[in-house]
């Protein structure tokens, strides 16, 4: 029990320093960039008198230590600055967004998710033809990029079917999103399901199962399958990545509110609060999601517990 | 092709028709590369007109024997902007890569074998952080910060790839240091910076290269959206993904300008990892003899 509780703390202690890694990293990123980012975000025809101004409007003429210090416990405060364009708390901003956001990336997992489950069931172990094709599907939708696989879809579907909306909310418009983000995903679910499958096929459970008289899609739908389900887990910080980072390009691909196109809105526009504030989220997201994912598994999972142990 | 009919039956016989069964699929692989290193040396030898050949009298003409993939919004040919922007998304792609592994390398190597404590634990803090910047976002934070343009593209990408190969060298050299070899020269007194370089670096290197090689699609697709994002190369610089955002405003009237450059992205992105799957099979025994 103590040495379970010495893994949790050790495991949080990490989860903290990286999140504080991160923030500086961001920061650093900002402030020891070549330039100077008060001239890029006024552009070159600002007056020096004016670039000055700005320049202690935003604290930029401050000691680098007093900045970080400043900008750390803001952010200890959920600060996370203003936004140079539109002149509103960045987590206001954020927390306006996230909500669309997480609805695009729930559709396209579960979405992906189903589909890499329906098709690992009907083509595992199958004759090598159908595990050809299946293969040959995966290559293709991990190989395409997301801002492709959107715009052919869009083509296909909203310009040349119009089935679905361009661009909007609702469910309708979430559709093509959702199938875009789906897409980025699908080929790797599918192919660690396919495997995990496989192997779970050959093994003494499934053989007693089938013995017991249990039907071939019931012995894979449920026996196999939950069997497979469990490296796909540690596959939850990939996607984690791919959801907050395919999100950006989809959501300005099809014009959709989100902090994806916050974010992309603000590279344009160099309006770097927004840009750094997003990132740092996002960060905190993916490493809360590992977190939750680890320390689930290392529970769940009665092999780990003696490693962990040791 | 004629190649691999007559290969096949004789192997068919034998239990592992599978390796032998997908090489069409790997010489197809090789073939695109092949274009693509000439698209990327010499362009004109693929393309008959140039990349900014402006003709806006042929605006949007669908694909034709003159122009096989039609012409964008300039009436500039398509096919031929995506012959010569192979050689931007490529440079990119490999750019980003090698400045990825190559300090990925030393500092993974270093944090195994070094034999510091701290610069181990530094290095791994390093990569802990850097790897839980999600996905493209990194990349991103770092390409707003430094601006537009070819070469902060392939710096920001390499920021991204570079936790991987930290830990890929990492683990391959903490199995290579207790390897006889080493521990041989350690005894016979070599100093450790020459048994980090005369024998670590080189065992470290094959599976780091597999990975580098299969890296190469991501980056290349991680460049793309990042000039599908506008942080590319300035126009009229031809650049797959910065034609596709370009074709965003046109789907309806010239599907063309969209599909295409994607096609070609797509397609260098999976020969690369079929290229890159069979090194590994190769450099790691076939496909099912470790499972």
């Amino acid at each position: 029990m103590t040495g379970k509780a010495r893994w949790l703390a050790a495991r949080l202690g990490n989860a903290v320093v990286v999140v504080f890694g991160v923030a500086t990293a961001s920061f650093l990123a900002v402030h020891l960039a070549p330039g100077d980012p008060v001239r890029t975000l006024l552009g070159p025809q600002a007056l020096t008198g004016t670039v000055e101004q700005v320049r202690h409007e935003l604290g930029y003429d401050q000691p680098l230590l007093t900045q970080y210090l400043r900008f750390l416990g803001s952010l200890l405060h959920g600060d996370l600055g203003t936004s140079y364009q539109l002149q509103e708390p960045v987590s206001r901003l954020i927390l306006s967004q996230i909500g669309s956001t997480a609805q695009l990336a729930v559709a396209g997992f579960v979405l992906a998710m189903a589909v890499a489950v329906g098709l690992a069931i009907a083509t595992s172990g199958r004759r090598p033809f159908w595990r050809r094709v299946s293969s040959l599907f995966e290559l293709i939708a991990t190989a395409s990029p997301t801002f492709w696989t959107g715009i052919v879809l869009l083509t296909i579907f909203s310009f040349h079917l119009n089935l679905f909306p361009a661009a909007g909310a609702g469910l309708r418009g979430l559709v093509l999103p959702a199938v875009t983000l789906a897409l980025s995903l699908v080929g790797v679910f599918t192919q660690m399901l396919r495997q995990g499958m496989e192997q779970a096929l050959d093994q003494p459970f499934t053989l007693s199962a089938r013995a017991r008289g249990v039907g071939e899609t019931s012995v894979r739908a449920t026996h196999a399958l939950r069997h497979a389900l469990i490296p796909v887990v540690t596959l939850s910080g990939w996607v984690v990545g791919n959801l907050l980072g395919g999100a950006v390009v989809v959501e300005t691909l099809f014009t959709r509110q989100g902090i994806g196109q916050i974010m992309a809105a603000a590279i344009a526009s160099r309006d770097l609060p927004v840009v750094t504030g997003v990132t740092i989220v996002s960060a905190v997201i993916f490493i809360v999601v590992n977190l939750v994912v680890d320390v689930v598994y290392h529970l769940v999972d009665p092999r780990l517990r003696t490693e962990g142990r040791a | 092709m004629t190649d691999n009919t007559a290969a096949a039956p004789r192997l068919e016989s034998t239990t592992s028709g599978w390796s032998t069964r997908i090489r069409p699929g790997i010489a197809l692989a090789w073939l695109v590369l092949a274009l693509i290193a000439v698209a990327v040396l010499w362009p004109a030898l693929l393309a008959s007109h140039t990349s900014d050949e402006v003709d806006v009298v042929h605006a949007f003409s669908p694909p034709s024997a003159d122009h096989l993939l039609g012409t964008d919004r300039l009436g500039r040919d398509v096919y031929a902007r995506i012959v010569y922007g192979a050689r931007i998304s490529v440079t990119v792609g490999v750019g980003a890569m090698l400045l990825g592994l190559i300090p990925g390398a030393v500092l993974g190597v270093l944090a195994a074998a070094g034999g510091s404590r701290i610069v181990s634990r530094a290095v791994m803090l390093v990569a802990d952080i850097l790897i839980a910047f999600p996905g493209i976002l990194l990349a991103l934070l770092i390409a707003a910060v430094l601006g537009a343009g070819t070469v902060n593209m392939m710096l920001a990408i390499a920021f991204s790839t570079l936790p991987g190969f930290i830990r890929l060298a990492r683990a391959q050299a903490l199995v290579v240091r207790e390897s006889d070899y080493v521990r041989i020269a350690t005894t016979l007194g070599t100093r450790r910076a020459a048994v980090l370089v005369r024998h670590v670096f080189p065992n470290v290197l094959p599976p780091l290269l597999v990975m580098a090689t299969v890296s190469i699609g991501t980056t290349i697709i991680a460049g793309s959206a990042l000039g599908f994002l506008g942080l590319g190369p300035q126009a009229p610089t031809p650049e797959w993904g910065a034609m596709l955002a370009e074709s965003r405003d046109f789907l309806d009237v010239a599907w063309w300008t969209a599909v295409f450059p994607g096609l070609a992205l797509t397609l260098t992105v999976i020969a690369i990892s079929v290229v890159g799957r069979d090194a590994r099979h190769r450099i790691e025994g076939s496909p099912h003899a470790g499972r």
